[in-house]
Formats: C-alpha cells, sequence, structure tokens
C-alpha cells in the first residue's frame, strides 16, 4: 500500500492542477471580465511560447539567473562565515548578532533606493539588494546550525584531541552541514524574491523587465506567462538543486531512514 | 543452611581482597580530590585512589556517588575544587592525549564510514597518513567489524556502532582508557557480548583502564579492581581486587557470589549503615567488620 503512495500523490497534485486550470478557462470564457485583463490559460499559454520560440524569455531568464547566481556566491560566500563566527566567538554573538537580527527585520526591496542613491541605475544596485535580502538569512540560519550542534560530538573532538582548522573543517562545519544547507535553501528563496523586486523597478533585462514591459504594453498575457515561468524557474531550482543536495546530505549524515 | 552460607561469603571474601596500592607505584594517582558542583553539592569529598598500570579498575555506585565526576577528573573534563590527579606524576590540568574518554553513546562522527572515523582520530594524533588505513583495518578487526569498513555509523546497530567507537579509542592508543557506562544503553545480550569482548582485548594489550558502571555483575565480570562509592558526599567506601581469573563467565558460579556480596555491600551503602573505611589502604580486615548480608535477591535473569 505504501509503494503505490507516491503514484497517488502525483495524480493527486496533477488532478488538482488540471482542475485549476479548467476553472481559470471556463472563468475567462464566461466573459465576466474583459479578454483583455482576464485570459485563460490558453492565450497564456500561447504568448509564453511565443516568448520562448522568439528567444525573450531565455534570453531573459539567463540574465535574471546570472546576476542571481553572482549575487548568491556573495551572500553565501560573507554570509556561512559570517553564520560561524556569530556561534564561535563571544564578540560577534554579542555585538555583530542583534545587528544582523535587526537588519534581518527590513525587507531587502527597502534597500534599493539607498542602492540607487550609491551605485546607480547599474547591475551593481540590484546584485546589492539581492545580497542585502538573502546574507543576513544565510547567517542566522549558519550560526542556528552550527549552535545545534550535537554537544557528544563537541565532547568526542575534545577528547580525540581534535582542534584547530581540523576541528572547525573537520567536526564542526560538517556536524552543522544540514543545517546549513537548509539556511542555503532559504537564502536562496530570498535571493529570488528580492531579484525580481530590483528587477521589476527599472529596465535592467531579466524576467523582472519582461514583466514591466507586458504592464506597460498592456499585454496581460504576457504577464501572466511570465509570471508562470517565474513559478516554473523557482520550483525548478528548489526541487532540482536543493532538495536533491539536502535529501543526499541527509541521508548519508543518517537523519533520515535510509535503510 | 547458615554454613552453607557463611561459607559461600568466605569464598567471596577470599576473591575479593582489600587493594594496597602505594602511590610510588602508581600509573593513575588521586590525592584528596573534592568537588563541588556550583559551591553546593558535594560531589566528591577526599578521594584518594591509585591505580597500577594494566589495572582495570571498575567504580561502582548508586547515582549520584561522583563515579563520573571522579572519571571525568581523570579525563581533565572536570576541573576538581581540591585536590590532585597525576598521571605517571605528572599533575593533570586538562585533557591530553594520553587519556581517552567514551562516552555511553558511541559519539561517531554520522558522515564518516566506521573507517573514516578511525583514521579521522589518528589524523588528529598525527600519525602519518600512510599508516592511518592499515592501522584502522587492525583495530576493526580487533572488534570484529570487518567487511564493515565503509559502513556509515546510521547503517551499524546500536553494538556496532560501540564497538566501531571502541576501535576508534584503541586505535589512538591511549596510555589511560577511561569508560563512562559505554555500555549502560544496550541490550542485555549485546552488553554481555561486548563486555567479552572488553576483557579478551584487555587481556592482550593489558591497557590501564577505568570504567564506571553501575552494573554490579558488570564491574565483577570486567574489572581486576571494584571500587565502591557512596553518595552525599562522593566517596570511596571499599576498594576489591577480584582475584578471579580471566576469562571470566558471566555465569560463573563465584562472579555470582561475588555480585551477591557486592549488592549487600552496596544496600548497605544505599542505607548509609556501612562503616567509613577511609583511607582505603587502611581499611580493617574485612573479617573483623560486622557480618554483612551473605545473600541478596537474586540478580534479575540476564
Amino acid at each position: 500500500m505504501k509503494r503505490d503512495a507516491p503514484l497517488k500523490n502525483y495524480a493527486q497534485k496533477l488532478g488538482l492542477v488540471v482542475v485549476l486550470l479548467g476553472l481559470w478557462e471556463g472563468l475567462s470564457r464566461l466573459g465576466i471580465w474583459s479578454p483583455y485583463l482576464f485570459p485563460g490559460p490558453v492565450t497564456v499559454s500561447k504568448s509564453l511560447w511565443s516568448m520562448a520560440s522568439d528567444g525573450r524569455l531565455l534570453d531573459a531568464t539567463l540574465r535574471s539567473l546570472g546576476r542571481l547566481g553572482r549575487a548568491y556566491v556573495v551572500s553565501v560566500a560573507i554570509g556561512v562565515p559570517l553564520g560561524l563566527l556569530m556561534a564561535r566567538l563571544a564578540f560577534f554573538r554579542n555585538a555583530v548578532k542583534p545587528v544582523v537580527m535587526g537588519l534581518q527585520a527590513l525587507p531587502s526591496i527597502c534597500w534599493l533606493p539607498l542602492a540607487l542613491l550609491w551605485f546607480g541605475l547599474t547591475d551593481t544596485s540590484i546584485l546589492f539588494v539581492v545580497v542585502m535580502g538573502s546574507v543576513l538569512g544565510i547567517a542566522i540560519a549558519t550560526e542556528d546550525s552550527v549552535q545545534g550542534v550535537d554537544p557528544q560530538l563537541l565532547r568526542v573532538a575534545s577528547t580525540l584531541g581534535v582542534r584547530g582548522l581540523r576541528f572547525q573543517f573537520g567536526v564542526l562545519l560538517p556536524a552543522a552541514l544540514p543545517g546549513i544547507v537548509t539556511g542555503l535553501k532559504l537564502g536562496w528563496s530570498f535571493a529570488w524574491r528580492a531579484l525580481l523586486a530590483g528587477e521589476l523597478l527599472f529596465v535592467s533585462g531579466g524576467l523582472g523587465q519582461l514583466l514591466t514591459v507586458g504592464r506597460e504594453l498592456m499585454d496581460v498575457p504576457q504577464v501572466m506567462a511570465v509570471m508562470v515561468a517565474i513559478i516554473i524557474i523557482g520550483i525548478t531550482v528548489d526541487r532540482v538543486l536543493f532538495q536533491t543536495v539536502e535529501g543526499r546530505l541527509r541521508r548519508r549524515w543518517g537523519l533520515e531512514g535510509a535503510m | 543452611m547458615l554454613r552453607a552460607l557463611l561459607g559461600r561469603w568466605r569464598s567471596s571474601l577470599r576473591l575479593l581482597r582489600p587493594a594496597h596500592v602505594e602511590a610510588d607505584h602508581a600509573k593513575i594517582s588521586v590525592t584528596q580530590l573534592g568537588h563541588r558542583y556550583g559551591n553546593k553539592v558535594v560531589a566528591l569529598q577526599d578521594v584518594d585512589l591509585n591505580v597500577r598500570s594494566g589495572e582495570l579498575v571498575c567504580l561502582l555506585g548508586p547515582s549520584g556517588c561522583g563515579k563520573s565526576t571522579l572519571l571525568y577528573a581523570l579525563a581533565g573534563h572536570v576541573q576538581p575544587t581540591g585536590g590532585t590527579v597525576s598521571i605517571d606524576g605528572q599533575r593533570i590540568s586538562g585533557p591530553g592525549p594520553d587519556r581517552l574518554l567514551m562516552f555511553q553513546e558511541a559519539a561517531l562522527f554520522p558522515w564518516l564510514t566506521v573507517r573514516g572515523n578511525i583514521t579521522f582520530a589518528l589524523a588528529a594524533r598525527g600519525v602519518p597518513r600512510s599508516e592511518r588505513k592499515e592501522r584502522a583495518d587492525q583495530y576493526i578487526r580487533r572488534v570484529q567489524l570487518q567487511g564493515f569498513e565503509e559502513t556509515l555509523p546510521h547503517q551499524l546497530s546500536g553494538g556496532m556502532k560501540m564497538r566501531a567507537s571502541l576501535a576508534r579509542a584503541l586505535a589512538v592508543d591511549p596510555t589511560v582508557l577511561l569508560m563512562d557506562e559505554p555500555f549502560g544503553s544496550l541490550d542485555a545480550q549485546t552488553r554481555i557480548h561486548m563486555q567479552e569482548l572488553l576483557q579478551s582485548i584487555w587481556m592482550r594489550t593489558h591497557k590501564t583502564i577505568v570504567f564506571v558502571t553501575h552494573d554490579v555483575h558488570e564491574a565483577l565480570m570486567l574489572g581486576t579492581r571494584v571500587v565502591l562509592m557512596a553518595p552525599r558526599p562522593g566517596r570511596i567506601v571499599r576498594d576489591l581486587e577480584v582475584h578471579l581469573p580471566m576469562p571470566r563467565h558471566p555465569e560463573d558460579a563465584a562472579l555470582t557470589e561475588m555480585v551477591r556480596h557486592v549488592q549487600g555491600l552496596l544496600r548497605e551503602v544505599e542505607r548509609n549503615t556501612l562503616p567509613e573505611a577511609t583511607p582505603p589502604r587502611a581499611t580493617a580486615p574485612a573479617a573483623s567488620s560486622p557480618p554483612l548480608p551473605a545473600s541478596g535477591l537474586p540478580r534479575p535473569a540476564r
């Protein structure tokens, strides 16, 4: 009975999507709202197809993901070490952590006006916003997972005489790794949000701009098509990249029954 | 009937003799050790203990008698509030590579294989890379885990984890091995297996081991010496040498007799009626102390 559960799950999920699409199409055909403002899924998928086939969508996606990738690398490079420091050094725990927690309360898009003043209408502004949106979350998640390391492992490391760099990279980091990866996943979704918010606001050549262009041309199908594309990309990265890595890690670490 | 009981009691007394170890022959020397937690709870008071090289000493007592505190003080993980601990005449002030502590949990690094756990520990002790694998495999064989070198800890049973942990502890070759109820979380059957394994390893290597347990049978099965401790304040009340040759069998009649005898002593300890025997080396011959109940409740079937 348990073996066919995944198949049943998929059928249920697919069924719901089909029902929702049917409702949407039916609603748009009823003609309550103007078809220009409320196109059905058929029109939207046509628009999506035309954007995909003339390369606009691919272009915008690559541009957005390239930007996201760069900003994300910076976020991880700052966030993980910052989290480790907050977990291990009293100064960082007492002084830096409250600041990080405070800044975390600020929605990332609020950094944009400042970024525009500092960096102008450039890529750097968006990168800055994305980094500010994700770095703090990553740092806090890293700090949390290092604090949560099984004290037994720390005692064993101490009695085995594991010290210094070997301790930091051989015990502490791997012990905290499953938690850190969860934090990275969270950071990625923060970054993705911040990126699109930033891209919406000025000419940037990414997915966000594609949305804005659709709005300016009153092309509702394009707006909806880009939204669908954004959802699909988001889910794909989350599923393909993070769930795979996280699942493997948790199995290897024995956190999930993988017998 | 009475005579039979008395005879049995005597026989266990012959096998359990008060230990007299001079401090200058000792590997581990504990003098006047005292420890208070938060300046209130007296975990240890005036504890003197000398352990010779190659002895397997079991610290035995009810919970709260400070046996774990004493062990942690030997390991250097607890800074005693009074007294000294010396190893080979050197006063210790913290954890050191000459001592290794084993816990109730196997505490293997979950992301490393069985072999990886051992080679990692060897690397930390500065063993050259070329020797690590061979030495790891040697100790994996010694604890009978061959075939599981590349297995991850979560795929092992509780007993196998503990064996891997023992292999790791032995591989780094500390001069003193300190064990804190290492088999306490195992089921009865696995526990007996582990005791027999430890016995055979000890017979081969004659490593100095201090072993904390609250299980009388385990203490007498393993120990060349059994140190009885009492709570409030934590102190040593008896220090007995076990003159029963190894390997010992868990159902050996003499062992069962001794278990009854020591359980009787422990009951006295818990009722606080056992006369103080401090300092241990000045213990009067046990025969002159008031007769102790010779037979206790039979041990529950294991």
